[in-house]
């Protein structure tokens, strides 16, 4: 079966439906858009078709290109991948411009077949640059169809013709938060802004109708018209030259100069509003296959769109029966815990708060409550969807009402003691089945274990704060944790909607394993007398979402002062970090101890606006004459996350590299440019970044030494995907 | 080596460069051609006597477009044989003109040149010719660009020049303008500017703020401060370029900055011979020319480092200049051409400078050349060097003896 199939109607209408077998959205591959010619090609021809329609046979139009399509043009010039993918993008530009054209007269524009566009639902990528190729749009009124261009949210940018139709259609302005922010819409919206033209209940019954009576002049595009001029302004129009500056001012500050695509997109729309339309095409798919060729692109296709969807869909899975949880218990209505409960019962689990006292789990289930009012303020929400939500949470002194509960969430105080009173309370009252998992931090799952009776069923959930913001759940294995905790962490993950990694038990896990460092290295710095705001602006300009000094601040000083004492205490005289503990715990004895007292390394205003780095700062630790470069700086501070996630994979804590890189730019933001931690090595090639670290090594200390595992891929000139990406995993 | 020399310098007065300024309905074309035959018939010389005009414009588009000094030669006295080559180095455009002639005669391609420039500012806007610099984001972007304002306020910020320096810095420009116009001290060079019949149209430099003080230019507020640090946010830029800065203090308003004008100025540039011929003494010598690539983000900073080259290549020092003319594009500019080289503000455009008479673009490189020639020999010094920042990250450099 063929992902397209054309029903040429009595009526003159020729329905081209595509359905792609066994996918639950279609998507594009090559010989699809080939097929897709030929069909256009047959109905155009045709003197009994008066128009075409296309539509889709699923519940949606299309989800977007099919990534395997791009890996198979990279190869379909032998070997000059940029070629290949040039002349792929080419064909697609010259099936959608058939399309556009309809066979009209080039010089009359008459005589052109109407083609309209009949989207059952959501449009994305392709999916919409396909129908803009079309003469009209029709799409159904499903407030929960997305419509839009949302490439380049994993690094690419619309390449398909979108990006210069929508810009020569509504002008360079009101296409910038399509194309440079991939904002979507449901299809009500998506009309008011121009995406689509008509919101129909039957969009195929509307659209055959309108082809049949279109004329010559509906069919002809503004920008095939004479004397055709850009809404808003081309560059060098005096309107036009304001927002085209001002867009490069704002994209620069905005990407900080890291990502490849918004450049690209932001040279294919400028290069192309000089020039005529079908030049414009040629530019666009220039730059389009500089973005495809650009290591940053497919490095966070990869992580963010392919490896996050694999994990979510439960890919390191143990293959055990369904273990959806339907009642969970949370022990611990304090922040995390209020929020775990918010989660749940958002997922349609029902969920038992508990809390020493019945007044303090009320308040943890208030959070649920004030979170909802505010979602029906901001129309995301409805008093039905509130009552539905907070009608799932009970809460509760009484350790008895988790009974029936499959899943515990353990989110107490810090503190072994007290989290194996709780282990041992619960695991009394509950079912043979149920699973134990604890939501902590900094404590070994292994150790905590040792409460469990069943420690085989006993797991670390680790969620990050703010619970209902953060997309990272890292699913730690105790020694003892079996098969069956896994699944049901997982399935727990996927019920709440949130991306998960599982890793084996070690201090701190994988994630603050690797932000520990990062927050080290800039405190570090500021004892050597580095400028702080080059500490900061370093780490934000190569992509960090937060200087190690404001991260440090929002976390807390005294939080990190303690997991300095306790790693210290834990390591003895191998602890390598007394340099960062002389400023820390001075800042803690100053009580300053970040956002939460309104002083840290930041000064901030009596409302708690953070204002600038402290001026004290500068006369504690006096800045060196001599400066590093940014790139020193910078080096640093993504070596020291990045050698963690090194050493987690050594040391078999981190089980997947696929993991280390989703986790870490879900967890904490990582650069997301890079596609990772481990995908950055590999960016940078094992080589240089060996090389890098025996610098640094010299220059700073042991805690760069190159891994050995990094040393060999150095050696042997391999990349970390290259040897550890599971089989089926390699893409585009 | 030939030398060169300056032998005649005049400018017409500086008009508002707005719709009521005095000088809104003259073109580019007439008042180009009013300098040229001023120049003409000061020295009483013939149509032809010239190898060429350079002509320095920094928007050459509409009326200054197609060549503007071949059409300038073409609606003047001159001889149709005098060819014309329009020049653009932005705000060195007009000194280009007069180094390009001074180089031409030194390596002995023609004896005589009228070197000039012309910017018409409110009759064709500043930008208004396009600059893929700031638009094309594979420049834009590659380059860090920032409009100069947000570049001066980067000088501002890193080199430590307050709002109260920039401000009492203006003050004195106004100050010393207004004096030197009281005192007949621009009289030598100033080219009534006149109509059609003959009638005057303007005599003085109308852009002038006399009663300027530190509490007027107080209430301005800084003109760089939104598109800075809201929309579209150019500081961010700045911070890129420039990490160890925590955020781009503001300090520039238009009561501190150049003032936009329309005006013209020419030079004639000749060598020894040409004058003898003519029966002509040369005013000034032409010692040295320099121009200079600088950092295009912070951009204004041209003047130290041509300073240092030109002062490099002509075995000169700093102390052995009499006279500075630093084109006071904006205050931090100047202020910190006087940080770099400790310059005393008492041997620097002690006649005021562009914050109170205004910055023809491409003219002003001729008019501080000229202003700084007057003084020089209303004063009696001997060497002076006249400088100016550019866009784009560049500078020009002029230093003249008299003999």
């Amino acid at each position: 079966m063929t992902d397209f199939t054309m029903d040429k109607g009595a009526d003159g209408v020729a329905l081209i439906t595509w359905d792609c077998e066994g996918k639950s959205m279609n998507v594009l591959s090559m010989e699809a858009g080939n097929h897709l010619e030929s069909l256009i090609d047959d109905a155009l021809a045709d003197d009994a078709v008066k128009g075409i329609v296309i539509t889709s046979g699923k519940d949606s139009f299309a989800a977007g290109m099919d990534l395997n399509a791009i890996a198979a043009m990279k190869d379909a010039a032998g070997d000059n991948p940029a070629q290949g993918l040039f002349d792929g993008v080419m064909g697609l530009h010259r099936v959608l411009r058939k399309i556009e054209l309809a066979g009209m007269d080039p010089k009359t524009q008459k005589g052109g077949k109407p083609i309209a566009a009949a989207l059952p639902g959501t449009a994305l990528g392709i999916g919409l640059e396909l129908p803009l190729a079309c003469h009209r749009i029709f799409v159904t009124p499903d407030p929960k169809a997305r419509i839009g261009l949302p490439e380049i949210m994993v690094g690419i940018f619309p390449g398909g013709g979108g990006t210069t139709r929508l810009v020569r259609k509504m002008g360079a302005m009101a296409a910038s938060p399509f194309l440079l922010e991939g904002k979507t819409q449901d299809p009500i919206k998506a009309q008011k802004a121009g995406l689509v033209d008509e919101v129909v209940a039957d969009p195929v019954g509307a659209a055959k109708e309108w082809v049949l009576k279109a004329g010559d002049a509906d069919i002809v595009k503004p920008w095939d018209q004479k004397g055709y001029k850009m809404p808003g302004g081309a560059p060098y129009h005096p309107a036009g030259f304001m927002t085209f500056v001002g867009a490069n001012a704002m994209v620069h500050g905005k990407t900080q100069g890291v990502y490849p695509a918004a450049k690209a997109l932001l040279s294919a729309v400028y290069e192309g509003a000089l020039v005529p339309f079908d030049t414009a095409l040629k530019i666009e798919a220039r730059w389009f296959t500089h973005v495809l060729m650009n290591p940053s692109s497919g490095a966070m296709i990869r992580s963010l769109f392919i490896n996050k969807g694999a994990l979510e869909k439960g890919a390191n899975r143990p293959d055990v029966a369904d273990e959806r949880v339907k009642k969970v218990g949370v022990l611990g209505a304090g922040m995390m815990g209020a929020g775990i409960a918010l989660v749940s019962a958002q997922a349609g689990i029902e969920v038992v708060l508990l809390d020493q006292s019945v007044e303090n789990a009320q308040k943890g289930k208030a959070y649920s409550e004030s979170f909802m009012d505010k979602g029906i303020q901001k129309k995301k929400a409805t008093p039905e969807k509130k009552d539905e939500v907070l009608g799932r949470i009970t809460p509760t002194d009484n350790v008895d009402d988790l009974k029936a509960c499959d899943l515990i969430v353990e989110a107490v105080f810090e503190d072994p003691k007290v989290k194996a009173e709780m282990t041992q309370k619960v695991e009394a009252v509950l079912g043979e089945d149920a699973i134990f998992a604890t939501n902590t931090s900094t404590l070994p799952i292994t150790d905590l274990a040792k409460a469990s009776k069943r420690p085989e069923q006993f797991i670390g959930i680790h969620f990050f704060s703010p619970v209902e913001k953060m997309m990272l759940v890292e699913i730690i294995k105790g020694r003892e944790t079996g098969d069956r905790a896994v699944a049901k962490a997982l399935d727990f993950v996927r019920q709440i909607r949130k991306t998960p990694i599982v890793v084996n038990d070690a201090r701190f896990f994988y994630a603050n394993r690797c932000i520990i460092p990062y927050i080290n290295e800039g405190i570090r710095m500021v004892g050597e007398g580095v400028n702080p705001v080059l500490i900061e602006n370093a780490a934000k300009q190569v992509g960090m979402p937060l200087g190690p000094l404001q991260l440090v601040d929002e976390t807390s000083i005294d939080l990190g002062a303690k997991i300095a004492r306790a790693t210290k205490a834990a390591m003895g005289n191998d602890y390598p970090d007394e340099a960062v503990d002389e400023i820390i715990f001075w800042m803690e004895g100053e009580g300053r101890l970040g956002r939460k007292s309104n002083a840290g390394f930041y000064a901030y205003d009596e409302k708690g606006k953070r204002e600038g780095l402290w001026e004290g700062l500068g006369q504690k630790f006096a800045l060196a004459d001599e400066q590093p470069d940014v790139t020193e700086v910078q080096h640093r501070l993504l070596f020291a996350q990045a050698l963690e996630a090194v050493r987690a994979l050594e040391e078999n804590v981190l089980l997947d590299i696929r993991e280390g890189d989703v986790g870490a730019i879900l967890g904490w933001g990582f650069a997301p440019w890079s596609g990772g931690p481990i995908s950055w090595l590999d960016i940078i090639d094992a080589p240089f970044a060996a090389e890098t670290c025996d610098r640094l090594t010299e220059k700073f200390g042991k805690r760069f030494e190159c891994p050995a595992l990094l040393r060999e891929l150095a050696e042997k000139n391999q990349t970390f995907y290259g040897r550890f990406a599971p089989a089926g995993a390699e893409a585009a | 080596m030939t030398d060169a020399y300056i032998y005649d310098a005049i400018r017409t007065p500086r008009g508002k460069g707005r719709k009521d300024g005095a000088l809104h309905e003259v073109t580019a074309v007439s008042l180009s051609a009013q300098v040229l035959n001023g120049l003409r018939e000061r020295s009483d010389l013939n149509g032809y006597d010239f190898e060429d005009v350079i002509w320095g414009n920094a928007t050459q588009v509409g009326e200054q477009g197609g060549c503007l000094a071949r059409t300038a030669v073409l609606a003047s006295d001159l001889d149709e044989r005098i060819p014309g080559l329009s020049i653009n180095r932005f705000c060195a455009s007009g000194m280009e003109a007069v180094n390009l002639a001074a180089n031409q005669v030194r390596g002995g391609a023609g004896e005589a040149y009228i070197a000039g420039g012309v910017e018409m500012m409110g009759r064709v806007a500043m930008g208004s010719d396009g600059a893929a610099i700031a638009v094309d984001p594979s420049v834009a972007m590659s380059s860090y660009f920032v409009p100069q304002g947000i570049s001066a306020d980067i000088i501002a910020t890193e080199y430590g020049i307050s709002r109260d320096d920039a401000d009492a810095f203006a003050v004195e420009s106004q100050k010393r303008a207004a004096a030197a116009w009281e005192d007949g001290r621009f009289a030598k060079s100033i080219l009534t500017v006149r109509d059609v019949n003959g009638l005057p149209i303007l005599d003085h430099d109308e852009y002038m703020r006399p009663g300027t003080d530190m509490q007027s230019l107080g209430a301005l507020k800084p003109s760089f401060k939104d598109m800075g640090e809201t929309m579209p946010g150019f500081d961010k830029i700045a911070m890129l370029k420039y990490p160890h800065l925590a955020g781009i203090n503001h300090i520039h308003h238009a009561g501190n900055s150049s003032g936009i004008v329309d005006g013209a100025a020419g030079v004639i540039v000749a060598s020894k011979e040409w004058g003898e011929k003519h029966g002509l003494k040369p005013r000034a010598r032409i010692r040295a020319t320099a121009k200079i690539g600088t950092d295009p983000t912070i951009m204004l900073t041209g003047p130290v480092p041509a300073t240092e080259k030109i002062l490099r290549e002509s075995g000169m020092q700093i102390g052995d200049i009499d006279l500075f003319e630093v084109n006071e594009a904006f205050s931090s500019v100047v202020l910190r051409f006087m940080q770099a080289f400790d310059v005393d503000h008492g041997k620097l455009n002690v006649n005021g400078g562009a914050i109170a008479m205004g910055h023809p673009l491409g003219a002003s490189g001729v008019i501080i050349i000229g202003t700084l020639l007057d003084e020089m020999e209303r004063s009696d010094r001997e060497t002076g060097l006249a400088t100016l920042c550019v866009a784009s990250g560049m500078g020009a450099a002029t230093i003249i003896e008299r003999v």
